[in-house]
């Protein structure tokens, strides 16, 4: 709601600066947005008129005019707007004027011609955008005013940004009565009384959705006058508010709504046919509005309609054939209440937002529509002249919203503001706000009047109490209650753990996006996961949800390497989404990305790209932190290398992926090298098992290394997997420490070092018993994977 | 004593004091350990060369024994102390030489890894989840897609609230969308418990807006309270309280009055500008005042859709941007920075 500060003075002046005036509003709720001056900072300008015009002798485009500016002689003053005519009115700096911009009028020739001023646009002074020409003035502008003080510009535009519960102040008329609240300061209200038919002209309305228009009233004017222009103080109200002057009809209604905050239409007479119906849509009839477009009416849709076809969608936006134009002589003016339900979402369905549907569906006073139909007669009457008839009203009276009567308790403004107002204060507040009060024992009765539609149950007149109040002068205070019990799980690890244990090994934390391109994804998905598609993304890039983290990490990798980073370490915690809109699963999996060289460039050290080990390293880190059966085995998926990929599963249970990225996919995602990708689901390595001692030995433990000769094709993991086997008490830890093929290694075979660690926990190791281990684990990996022991 | 054996005795004396000079030069001269080990084995051992002398002592008289056996122990006294000096100094001179060459530019860098760090937003959820646990707030998490009943109906936002225009809603379908707020959490936490409640909600949320000041995507800290006697300046309390901790300093906290479907009375916080201490800048738009946060009394409607008996229960709900907070602790100038992962801004941070 934007408003000129003088229009709202005229309503209510309390005794208090814009500043002071400002924050009154933005600390009871109407949060001022914008406080901007009506027009530039210039001074010196007068209201002045052409005298005569005749062409410059050196310039197509130039033209010298002679002005009176209400001075003994006419100014001589060179000008190139092309609407400069004799008689025409128009603002004008004179010699020693300043214009925005500090821009100083001084005497200067034009083409060799003198020039003692400057004819002004609107643009130029700082009262609009744009502008094609001079300022037009009206008729009747006093030449030789001071032009600031003509049009009262010495104003200030206020903005308001309201919540969607105060429509009752989108009208001067309710910010002027929440003023007069919040200062204590007796309200005008314009004269809104009836002014009387003279003529019997009505014309017919019927109204079959009674429940969608609880309230319409209808009047017919005739006779108006085409050629009447709106008057200056009319279009400069409406223009500091941010409307256009349209034409006196339009804008009179337009100034009731900003007055008043009553949406108001006026249809032209002589277009309409039969009589004015107001129902419901029916399919495949179809509008053209105002603006041009032709819509297809939905059948949930309120029309204004005549017997023909719909002439207007109720209190959004009026239809092209059926409005006011620059020939209308006979007008049927609207004002009505549409129910707030019967409007909400509708403009929105058709891509529509008007200042009309703003406020019907937000809601309006019921009781409004009578006293705006007076205004805009008297004001129409005023401008364009014309007959009245009388009002014609239709009420259903069962459909109109019936004033609250809420019970409001002493106990109960205590416990939610927390202070114990006095009753007196309680029921004077409130009856400043307008509402009746019958006290009752520790409560009072109270009854909302029509404009504050929003107040309905006790609680909204709490609210109402601490903003009067001030939300400021209540106390702080801690809250008393239960003291709460809370559980600390022992084998929940926190997040922070992991995610600082990868920064404390290198990796910088991203944050993506949770959409992300369709492409891309499928690049870097598990085959079989089609992802969630948005109804309505934001662009083609961001349009599905995420399966993997990858996506993101990707791009946020491509960023970096792109701008000289050649060596990066990323990592991030999300939810992926996946499955079906029915059955969705979105849990959190922590991901990383591992690319360039090992250790930062440094002079010690060789430089050395990373591998797969060390993405794994970084893994197993991960992973040691909650612990479990832990194993990576050799698996297949669509984004990574076929020969360095693997699979991780926990206890049996498959929990991600570790990787180099598939080299066929470096082009299509523009990077350079080996990128390795890991990706865990954050549930499992959030569990972990509470630890259980064991009691240490007192007896030595004894190292034996085995090296074991097994074919090319035997994992090391297939070898802990056996000796895990191994059913001993005494073996207590075994290690690879070597792999070796080549010189002194047959071909197609390997040698793997192992070291055993033995121990007994009550005693010393025999050397018999701990060679019948050795021989123990030697068969059984002979049998397994038929290994044979290396001398 | 005669003539004779008096000569003989001071050539005797003579050959000693030679050979005890030839060893005091020997011990000068060794360089290392091992060579004066050797000089003193060649004089001091068990053949060496002064030992033998006082091996020869038997072929001279009586007489001249005392003088000579004398002469001899002093000898070896000495060259035994010459030796053990000399040792002490090429010990020393050894270490020296040893820890001369170890001598490392201590300088230089340390041959590890860098560290990484932490995302900013990450690093405020941190501080804003620990202020809560302390004061005894649980961290409840819930669904990114939400389903409308969550994300508005149950919040006291029906079908054709304008409300729900105004959030700029990411939709799969009529019912399926991206949460626009931490708020479900709420309803979702509420659904399955009953007060006392204390928790906070941190995560990502979504509106369909992208411009200079708005992300698609970003996080808040949804809050809730709930309990027989939570009254709105309790709600105060625990913001102003809040608010003052994250920033460290003593800020004016201000409440206004504003409107969210699911509180009421509801409220918009505003701090006094971390930037210019409330003398008006750029960031606070000349006004002083930072608006920080949205909270209030939950609506009764929304205890009535997670039966909660509003007359016994009340409480108070709040909603902070985390990017914001980051901004403003951290002088980001740029939301659209947060989600660019520019390895520039993210160390930073770390």
């Amino acid at each position: 709601m934007k408003f000129s500060e003088k229009w709202l003075r005229e309503w209510v002046n309390p005794n208090l600066d814009t500043e002071a005036l400002v924050e009154k509003l933005t600390n009871a709720g109407l949060e001022v947005d914008a406080v901007e001056p009506v027009a530039g900072e210039f001074s010196g300008v007068k209201v002045g008129q052409v005298k005569t015009v005749v062409p410059h002798p050196d310039a197509d485009k130039l033209r010298l005019t002679t002005v009176d500016v209400g001075e003994a002689e006419l100014l001589s003053i060179v000008c190139g707007a092309s609407n400069v005519r004799e008689g025409l009115k128009i603002p004008v700096a004179v010699i020693g004027s300043v214009l925005p911009g500090n821009f100083k009028i001084k005497q200067a020739k034009l083409r060799g011609v003198p020039s003692f001023g400057m004819l002004c646009s609107a643009k130029e002074l700082g009262l609009a955008e744009s502008a094609d020409g001079l300022m037009e003035l009206a008729e009747e502008a006093p030449v030789g005013a001071d032009f600031r003080d003509y049009l009262n510009l010495d104003d200030v535009s206020i903005d308001i940004d309201l919540t969607p519960n105060r429509s009752d102040c989108l009208g001067v008329a309710g910010v002027a009565r929440e003023v007069g609240v919040l200062t204590s300061t007796d309200v005008t209200a314009v004269d809104c009384s009836e002014v009387k038919a003279t003529s019997d002209k009505t014309f017919a309305v019927t109204v079959s959705a009674s429940a969608a228009c609880p309230r319409y009233l209808g009047r017919v004017i005739e006779g108006i006058n085409p050629e009447a222009e709106t008057p200056v103080w009319m279009q400069e109200k409406l223009r500091r508010s941010g409307l256009r002057s349209l034409g006196p009809v339009v804008d009179v209604t337009n100034y009731v709504m900003l007055e008043w905050g009553q949406p108001m239409h006026a249809f032209d007479l002589d277009t309409l046919n039969g009589g004015i119906q107001v129902r419901m849509g029916k399919a495949g009839e179809k509008l053209t509005l105002l603006d041009g477009q032709e819509i297809d009416i939905n059948p949930e849709t309120l029309l204004i309609c005549d017997e023909n076809a719909p002439l207007a969608l109720a209190g959004i936006m009026g239809g092209e054939g059926s409005g006011v134009t620059d020939s209308t002589k006979n007008l049927f003016l609207e004002a009505a209440f549409f129910s707030p339900d019967a409007i909400a979402g509708k403009a929105r369905s058709y891509g529509l937002h008007t200042d009309s549907s703003h406020r019907f569906e937000r809601g309006v006073d019921p009781e409004l529509a009578q006293q705006a139909m007076q205004r805009a007669t008297a004001l129409l009457l005023e401008i364009v002249g014309g007959q009245a008839g009388p009002v014609t009203e239709i009420v259903s009276a069962d459909d109109l919203p019936q004033p609250a009567i809420i019970t409001l308790r002493e106990e109960r403004i205590k416990r939610v503001l927390g202070l114990a107002l006095e009753a007196e204060e309680v029921s004077e507040q409130l009856t400043r706000l307008g509402l009746d009060l019958k006290r009752e024992n520790a409560s009072w009765q109270v009854t909302v009047p029509s404009f504050r539609f929003d107040l309905s149950i006790e609680v909204d007149l709490i609210e109402e109490l601490g903003r009067l109040y001030g939300y400021d002068k209540l106390p702080q205070t801690r809250p008393q209650g239960t003291v709460l019990t809370s559980n600390i799980t022992e084998t929940e690890t926190q997040l922070e753990r992991l995610q600082n244990l990868l920064v404390d090994r290198g990796f910088y934390e991203a944050v993506t996006y949770s959409f992300v391109e369709p492409k891309l994804h499928a690049l870097l998905a598990e085959t079989e996961l089609a992802p969630i598609k948005l109804a309505n993304p934001i662009s083609a890039d961001l349009s599905v949800m995420r399966t993997s983290l990858w996506p993101g990490l990707m791009q946020a990798l491509v960023y970096n390497a792109n701008r000289q980073h050649d060596r990066v370490r990323l990592f991030e915690v999300g939810r992926v989404f996946k499955g079906t809109l029915d059955n969705i699963e979105q849990h959190r999996q922590i991901g990383g990305v591992v690319y360039g060289s090992r250790q930062p460039e440094q002079w010690s050290e060789k430089e050395r790209t990373v591998d797969f080990f060390d993405a794994k390293a970084d893994v197993e880190a991960l992973l040691a932190v909650a612990g479990g059966d832990i194993r990576f085995e050799a698996e297949a998926h669509a984004a990574l290398h076929p020969g360095q990929s693997a699979r991780i599963y926990k206890d049996g249970k498959a929990i991600g992926w570790l990787g180099a990225l598939h080299p066929k996919l470096n082009k299509p995602v523009d990077i350079e090298g080996r990128v390795y990708l890991f990706e865990i689901s954050l549930s499992a390595v959030l569990q972990s098992e509470i630890p259980a001692f064991t009691p240490l030995s007192k007896f030595p433990a004894i190292r034996r290394d085995l090296a074991l000769l097994v074919d090319d094709s035997i994992k090391a993991g297939q070898i802990e997997d056996c000796l895990s086997k191994v059913d001993s008490d005494i073996l207590k830890a075994f290690q690879l420490f070597d792999v070796y093929s080549g010189d002194g290694v047959e071909v197609g075979k390997k040698s793997l070092a192992v070291a055993f660690q033995l121990q007994h926990g009550e005693r010393t190791l025999t050397d018999e018993e701990v060679d019948a281990l050795i021989k123990t684990v030697t068969e059984t990996l002979e049998q397994s994977v038929g290994a044979t022991i290396r001398s | 004593m005669n003539g004779g054996n008096m000569a003989e005795l001071a050539s005797q004396l003579q050959a000693l004091e030679d050979i005890t000079a030839a060893a005091r030069q020997a011990v000068a001269e060794a360089k290392d350990n091992r060579a004066l080990d050797d000089v003193r084995v060649e004089y001091l051992g068990k053949k060496g060369k002064i030992t033998a002398y006082l091996k020869e002592l038997g072929n001279v008289g009586v007489e001249e024994r005392p003088v000579i056996g004398k002469s001899v122990n002093l000898a070896k006294q000495e060259v035994t102390s010459l030796v053990e000096q000399r040792g002490k100094a090429l010990t020393q001179a050894a270490m020296d030489a040893a820890l001369k060459a170890e001598t490392v530019d201590v300088t230089l860098p340390g041959r590890n890894s860098e560290v990484g760090g932490l995302h900013p937003v990450t690093r405020t959820l941190q501080r804003i989840e620990r202020y809560f646990r302390n004061i005894g707030f649980d961290v409840a998490e819930g669904p990114e897609i939400e389903d409308s009943h969550h994300n508005f109906t149950a919040l006291n936002i029906p079908e054709t609230h304008p409300a729900r225009a105004m959030h700029d809603t990411f939709y799969f379908d009529a019912d399926k969308l991206l949460r626009t707020h931490t708020s479900p959490v709420q309803i979702r936490v509420m659904e399955e418990q009953q007060p006392p409640l204390r928790l906070i909600a941190p995560g990502r949320v979504y509106r369909c807006d992208s411009d200079l000041t708005h992300t698609p995507m970003f996080h808040q800290v949804e809050g809730l309270m709930v309990d027989e006697n939570i009254s709105f300046t309790d709600l105060k309390g625990v913001l102003s309280d809040f608010l003052q901790a994250f920033f460290e300093k003593p800020l004016k906290v201000r409440f206004r009055p504003s409107y969210f479907p699911f509180t009421e009375p509801s409220a918009e916080a505003d701090i006094e500008c971390v930037i210019c201490g409330g003398e008006g800048c750029r960031v606070c738009s000349h006004t002083g005042w930072i608006e920080i946060l949205g909270c209030g009394m939950v609506h009764p409607n929304v205890f009535e859709h997670v039966n909660i008996d509003s007359e016994k229960y009340l409480g108070f709900a709040f909603g902070l941007g985390v990017e914001r907070m980051a901004m403003l602790r951290y002088g980001v100038n740029d939301l659209r920075l947060f989600f660019d992962n520019d390895l520039r801004f993210l160390k930073q941070f770390s």
